[in-house]
């Protein structure tokens, strides 16, 4: 399956689910929002011809002049086809999205990262809590309004 | 033990570090342990995040190349190389020929070097001292050979935005040829001291099984992934730097058990070998570095003579680069697994974000489920073979 | 002649203390395990059998704080790990001596941000800083000879 294939089945199949798709420079895009997000993960991983299994990447954008103002994003690949897909979920600070980790567990690290990083919640995460600042720091690092050098305490 | 109301449970939690000569960096475990069982393993993690995603929002495109080399840092030319393809795809710059195959030579000798370490170091941890010693000695060969071509042997930043930095001279190619007709005799000691050692087999058999299904569904790459039965290399699935022009083979397990991921490592030794053997055959000549006006940087020996070259150097290296607005995620298969990076441009010097995907976080997030109800010494094994870099888990 | 002759057949030298002591403590500094980054490659590549960290009697890495002398800190030190290496420190008897390995350790290196302690020696005391990212195990060395050039100058009265 190459990449215009892609778009193609997921318009066809759950066009229903989708805000937008789109060719990006490396692979294909879709943005989904987030009540739909479950329905439509399963539908690319569960779905014979697509069948994107290999969860690569869960990370957030900040965009603070925008709003919603984070833009959770998805990679997941397709071991069958070869072929890597951007899912896109805007989420409003304070905030949360569903998390994935009910279709794939690879990315409950992943999402605990978002969390940590950015502040967005997952609901029904198995274990959502912070994993690389200590369980008590109080800010979220990838913010923009965060400055590098941190605040002092 | 501890006792609570009438109730007496014989569960202990163990700390694990980070400080731990076994943890390959600082790690934590916490143990919940009964007896030399083990229930239920939490790594903590983050000792060592040093904040390389926000330093990259504040540095430019050539700076960041510099923090990619302390990511992973067994593999250093690898990050590099992955750093340097996302760019490159978001700018759209053709990389020349020569580059290209200087790039999979440096890539395929990182990719040795950090199987070797990883091997010397996992069997130190398995209690195989003098395997330690003689990997290092190789792998010593291959830092020589960076430090011929870079200036230094562990973080040599040598693969940038367009190109390489330097060109490799006749000497480097001589040394080149002599490791890679040695190098297989010398695998071949190592599987002696090794793989049919009934110690070794014992230690490793059947621990920490990860079955196909499994590794897939937690999101593992590299050896990880292959030693489950998996045959999944990025190099074959999505080809960079000319890979589909060179034959090798992907080794893949059978059980997914630490065994079989120490297999397939030290056979991806080999067919790096041979992929060595194969681009160094016939290195073509030209440029090692494209030439894309704001964007790339002009040979330093031209910086040197020429004001032009001086003007453009400066203002690169000060930041006026113009990189056009878009996002990319672009991965290549480190020695651990998979790399990628994925980088937002809003048509300024300095990313807007560059995340980095990290494939020993991943890997390690599946450690948990993989050592349910083995011994303490099996967890040492279980995580020695999936084979992490704090450096590149935390970043 | 005299006195220095019998003693000498006796099997007896005269020397003063302090000489004695450091002479026993420089050649054999017993480093711990520990590595934090980068830096702890190189540290690990000077055991190996090229550069040979043996000859200073140092090849002997301890495991536990309470059994090594020396520490060397190679790597960043991040605040989340600070109090594990305050610990650490307090953890190894005297005398002891810290080597700062690399940039990070030093400085902070690159790393100027949110997490990174720019240089270990806002919080314990260095002896030796070797700079470098990371230094070559030739630097290793050559911070554990000038450590030892720093112990035989020292004295029972200052040190105890």
């Amino acid at each position: 399956m190459n990449r215009q294939e892609i778009i193609d089945r997921i318009q066809e199949k759950a066009s229903s689910l989708t805000m937008g798709t789109s060719q990006g420079i490396d692979c294909p895009e879709v943005v989904v929002d987030k009540q739909h997000l479950i329905e439509f993960m399963k539908f690319l991983k569960e779905d014979e011809a697509l069948s994107f299994d290999l969860i690569s990447d869960v990370t957030a954008v900040d965009y603070p002049a925008r709003t919603p103002r984070f833009d959770v994003v998805y990679h997941i690949f397709s071991i069958k086809n070869g072929q890597r897909i951007r899912v896109r979920v805007p989420v409003g600070d304070g905030d949360g999205v569903e998390s994935v980790t009910c279709v794939w567990r690879g990315a409950e690290w992943l999402e605990r990262e978002v969390y940590d990083m950015f502040g967005v919640t997952f609901y029904n995460h198995p274990d959502l809590r912070r994993i690389l600042m200590e369980e008590d720091f109080k800010y979220h690092p990838l913010r923009k309004d965060f400055p590098l050098e941190g605040i002092e305490e | 033990m501890t006792v609570e109301g009438n109730e007496t449970r014989k569960e202990m939690i163990l700390n694990m570090g980070p400080q731990h000569p076994a943890t390959h960096g600082v790690l934590r475990l916490l143990l919940h342990l009964e007896g030399e069982v083990v229930k239920k393993t939490i790594p903590i993690i983050g000792y060592l995040h040093r904040g390389v995603e926000k330093l990259g929002e504040n540095r430019t495109y050539l700076q960041n190349i510099v923090f990619t080399d302390r990511l992973d840092y067994t593999a250093a030319m690898c990050n590099n190389l992955s750093y340097a393809l996302a760019v490159e795809k978001l700018c759209g710059i053709e990389v020349p020929e020569r580059a290209r195959v200087i790039r999979v030579i440096m890539a395929e000798l990182q990719r040795i070097a950090a199987h070797l370490l990883w091997l010397g170091t996992y069997a130190l941890d398995i209690g195989a001292m003098s395997v330690f010693f003689y990997c290092f000695r190789e792998r010593e060969k291959i830092l020589d050979m960076f430090e011929m071509v870079s200036g230094q042997r562990l973080t040599p930043s040598y693969i940038c935005i367009g190109g390489v930095r330097r060109d490799i001279t006749d000497k480097f190619v001589e040394l080149l040829k002599s490791f890679c007709d040695t190098f297989n005799d010398y695998i071949r000691d190592y599987e002696n001291l090794l793989t049919k050692n009934p110690i070794w087999v014992e230690r490793l058999r059947d621990v920490a099984v990860l079955s196909a299904e499994d590794a897939i569904n937690w999101g593992t790459t590299g050896p990880v992934l292959r030693a489950s039965g998996v045959k999944f290399d990025f190099r074959r699935a999505t080809p960079y730097c000319g890979y589909e022009n060179y034959e090798f083979d992907i080794p893949t397990g059978t059980k997914g058990d630490c065994y079989d991921r120490y297999l397939v490592r030290v056979e991806e030794m080999r067919q790096s070998n041979r992929i060595l053997k194969q681009a160094m055959k016939d290195i073509p000549d030209g440029p090692i570095m494209a030439d894309v006006p704001f964007v790339t940087l002009p040979p330093k020996e031209q910086v040197m003579s020429n004001i032009e070259a001086l003007i453009k150097h400066f203002k690169i290296a000060s930041g006026a680069f113009q990189i056009p607005k878009g996002e990319v995620y672009s991965s290549i298969e480190n020695p651990k697994g998979e790399l990628g990076f994925y980088i937002v441009s809003d048509g300024s010097a300095r990313p807007y974000r560059m995340r980095i995907k990290s494939s020993c976080f991943v890997n390690l997030s599946a450690l948990p489920f993989m050592t349910q109800g083995c011994l303490v010494a099996d967890l040492i094994a279980a995580l020695g073979s999936i084979d992490i870099v704090l450096g590149e888990v935390d970043r | 002649m005299g006195v220095e002759k019998n003693l000498a057949n006796l099997g007896i030298v005269t020397t003063c203390l302090d000489k004695v002591l450091n002479w026993a403590r420089k050649n054999s500094l017993w480093p711990m395990t520990f590595g934090l980054a980068c830096c702890a490659l190189e540290m690990m590549v000077t055991v190996s059998a090229r550069h040979d960290i043996a000859r200073f009697g140092a090849e002997v890495y301890r495991g536990s704080p309470r059994q090594a002398d020396l520490l060397i800190v190679p790597g960043t030190l991040t605040k989340k790990m600070l109090p594990m290496v305050l610990r650490l420190y307090e953890q190894m008897p005297e005398p002891k001596w810290v080597i700062a390995y690399g940039n990070c350790a030093c400085t902070g290196g690159v790393f100027r941000t949110y997490n990174v302690i720019q240089g270990i020696d806002q919080y314990i005391p260095v002896d030796v800083y070797m700079a470098g990212c990371p230094p070559k195990p030739e630097s290793l060395l050559t911070a554990i000879m000038m450590l030892r050039d720093k112990i035989d100058k020292e004295s029972l009265k200052n040190r105890g």
